[in-house]
């Protein structure tokens, strides 16, 4: 039988072409003829709202690619068209090549999806969702049963094989997902906010796994409003608002660009607050951004500045320096914080 | 470090898109992996439900009815008349079973079509699939009925083996249009409420299965006749009898197949809208 879909290529080891792409000096702007997906003005309406407004992005093969942004920034809906279940309003898209709107299925057979929430069947065992969703692929139920038990392994739900997905906790339903995402050897894993609504441990199991298979060359393409998640697994990423992609670049290139190197937070009581945000701009910072709670000072030297606030007598309730994280850009791209939404 | 849980080499990488009906298998193994839980529970209802009825309403009611005359039910006696007509009356509370409740869960409650439909599967194949699932449920049923039908010494003619088929188009014409219904529904299962109090009791009661539609008042007759039931009910009975004749059989089950068609229509698109947005 003839292979209608051609033969694609994993990269032999863990080859970060973004890395190599980068240490040859190439300039993003320029179109990638190996680029996996390159969409231009692609956006998405429903009716009269806009939920995807013209954005423009390239997705290199073996990097992790993420959507950074708040709830309704349109990521879910871009990666919904990325996954080829819903067509695009207006715009180009392109995915492994094809065109999603009359090449879906091809395309679908080649993308690994982990959507926003598990869609698992919960009355079946773990293995038989693996077993229902191998076979949506055309896979026999031998090699099913082969990557199975290697999937389960890698997502460390081997001993869970035969259990009912149903009383398994939140983080070994999400690992489930992963596992069952992959049964296919897609060449690109699509996550759609990967670890919302899991607690800080199962979300570190999450990433170590992501990770470990970011570093297998698999390319990998997801949202999250968790900065600290863009930060430990993206190459590279976009920062979303209002359908519109804000900024591009790697996490170190945005903060660079968009924010200062420290920032020194400063917590005032509710009575002295106003009064401190009209002294402090006599402290040399580069921004002062001011919050309901907190006052965020972006500048070089957070210990210096923070000496200069002392020398103006406020005395904050707290104080803290840390440095610059994409919270940070994203409040001065947006002017809101990320969890607002 | 553990092994790479992805490999360069895929053996089965080329067969994963395939024609429309393969893709429709793919989609209705999903639904049989699910049954292979619950078909014994199945098969109990399957059973007691004709034996319940044809016991009480085709024995017991019957001797009442015979005794008062059987002219209007073509000279048989009430267990003869009735039995076809439930056949049909079976296919379609099947069909409507297996359409509603598990679609809907299926698009909401747990939201496999939505995993589905992130495969090389499409809506059609995922909506095909479940279609040939609700036939193998129907078929297993009325095989089921017609071997009750049979020990109850409810048949007349060995015309009613065609009765099967034309009980599972019958549930066809109802699970079709149902399904497209079902998966449309955004919020809540409250319509299926009004389905089952103002659909299908008053088709049941009154679409021929327990008396003949001439019973009826003149005016609501026409009614009856409109409704996928009736048609069902009818041949099947015509079969179970050895009355049939070969221009009305054809009609009842064009009928049906107009009905079962509009359904599958209707049905591609709106697996379609809910599953493309």
């Amino acid at each position: 039988m003839g292979c209608p879909l051609g033969v694609p290529n994993y990269p032999a080891g863990p080859v970060n072409h973004f890395e190599l792409s980068q240490a040859l000096g190439k300039v993003t702007d320029v179109p990638d003829p190996d680029a996996l997906i390159r969409a231009s003005g692609l956006t998405k309406r429903f009716g009269q709202f806009t939920a995807v407004d013209g954005i423009d992005f390239e997705l290199r093969r073996g990097e992790a690619f993420g959507f950074l942004g708040p709830n309704g920034a349109g990521k879910s809906s871009t990666m919904r068209m990325i996954g080829c279940v819903s067509p695009p309003t207006g715009g180009e898209l392109t995915i492994l090549g094809l065109d999603p709107v009359t090449q879906g299925a091809a395309i679908r057979a080649r993308l690994g999806v982990v959507p926003q929430e598990d869609t698992l069947d919960v009355e079946l065992t773990v293995r038989e969702n693996l077993l229902v969703y191998g076979r949506y692929f055309g896979l026999s139920r031998q090699v099913i049963a082969e990557r199975t038990a290697r999937l389960l392994e890698f997502v460390q739900l081997s001993e869970r094989a035969n259990d009912h997905v149903e009383p398994l906790s939140g983080g070994m339903k999400r690992r489930l997902t992963i596992a069952r995402s992959l049964i296919n050897e897609p060449e690109i894993l699509i996550l759609d906010e990967p670890t919302t609504g899991l607690d800080p441990q199962a979300r570190h199991v999450v990433w170590d796994r992501l990770f470990r298979l970011k570093q297998q060359g698999v390319t990998l393409i997801l949202t999250t409003h968790y900065m600290d998640e863009a930060e430990q697994l993206c190459d590279r990423l976009v920062v979303m608002d209002g359908g519109k992609i804000a900024a591009e670049g790697s996490p170190r290139e945005l903060i660079d660009t968009y924010s200062s190197r420290e920032v020194l937070e400063l917590r005032f009581s509710t009575f002295e607050h106003d009064q401190a945000v009209e002294k402090l701009t006599a402290v040399p910072a580069d921004r002062i951004e001011v919050l309901a709670d907190r006052v965020l000072l972006y500048v070089d030297d957070g210990d210096a500045a923070m000496a200069g606030v002392r020398g103006l007598a406020l005395e904050p309730l707290t104080s803290l320096v840390r440095r610059s994280t994409l919270e940070d850009v994203f409040l001065r791209l947006t002017g809101r914080r990320l969890e607002d939404g | 470090m553990t092994a790479p849980v992805l490999r360069a080499d895929s053996p089965q990488r080329c067969d994963r898109v395939a024609g429309p009906g393969r893709m429709a298998v793919r989609a209705f193994q999903s639904w049989l992996v699910n049954y292979r839980r619950t078909w014994r529970g199945t098969i109990y209802s399957s059973v007691l439900m004709p034996v319940l009825y044809l016991g009480a309403m085709g024995l017991g009611l019957g001797t009442l009815v015979n005794q008062h005359g059987t002219a209007s039910l073509g000279r048989v006696s009430y267990l003869v008349f009735l039995a076809p007509g439930l056949m049909a009356a079976t296919a379609m509370q099947t069909a409507v079973g297996e359409s509603l409740y598990p679609v809907f869960s299926a698009v909401k409650w747990q939201q496999t079509y939505q995993a589905a439909a992130a495969t090389p599967l499409k809506p059609g194949d995922i909506f095909r699939g479940h279609l040939l699932f609700t036939t193998m449920r129907l078929t297993m049923n009325m095989i089921i009925f017609l071997a009750i039908m049979s020990v109850f010494g409810a048949v007349r003619s060995a015309w009613v083996v065609a009765a099967v088929p034309v009980a599972i188009l019958t549930g066809l014409a109802f699970a079709t249009p149902l399904d497209a219904f079902a998966v449309s529904q955004k919020k809540n299962d409250q319509a299926f409420n009004m389905i089952f109090r103002f659909g299908m009791i008053p088709l049941f009661l009154f679409s021929g299965t327990f008396f003949p539609v001439t019973q009826l008042p003149a005016w609501i007759r026409p009614l009856a006749y409109a409704t996928p039931l009736w048609h069902g009910v009818a041949l099947c009975r015509a079969l179970s009898l050895g009355t049939a004749d070969l221009a009305g059989a054809l009609g009842h089950v064009a009928y049906l197949a107009v009905v079962a068609g509009l359904g599958l229509v209707a049905g591609e698109r709106s697996y379609r809208r809910r599953l493309h947005v």
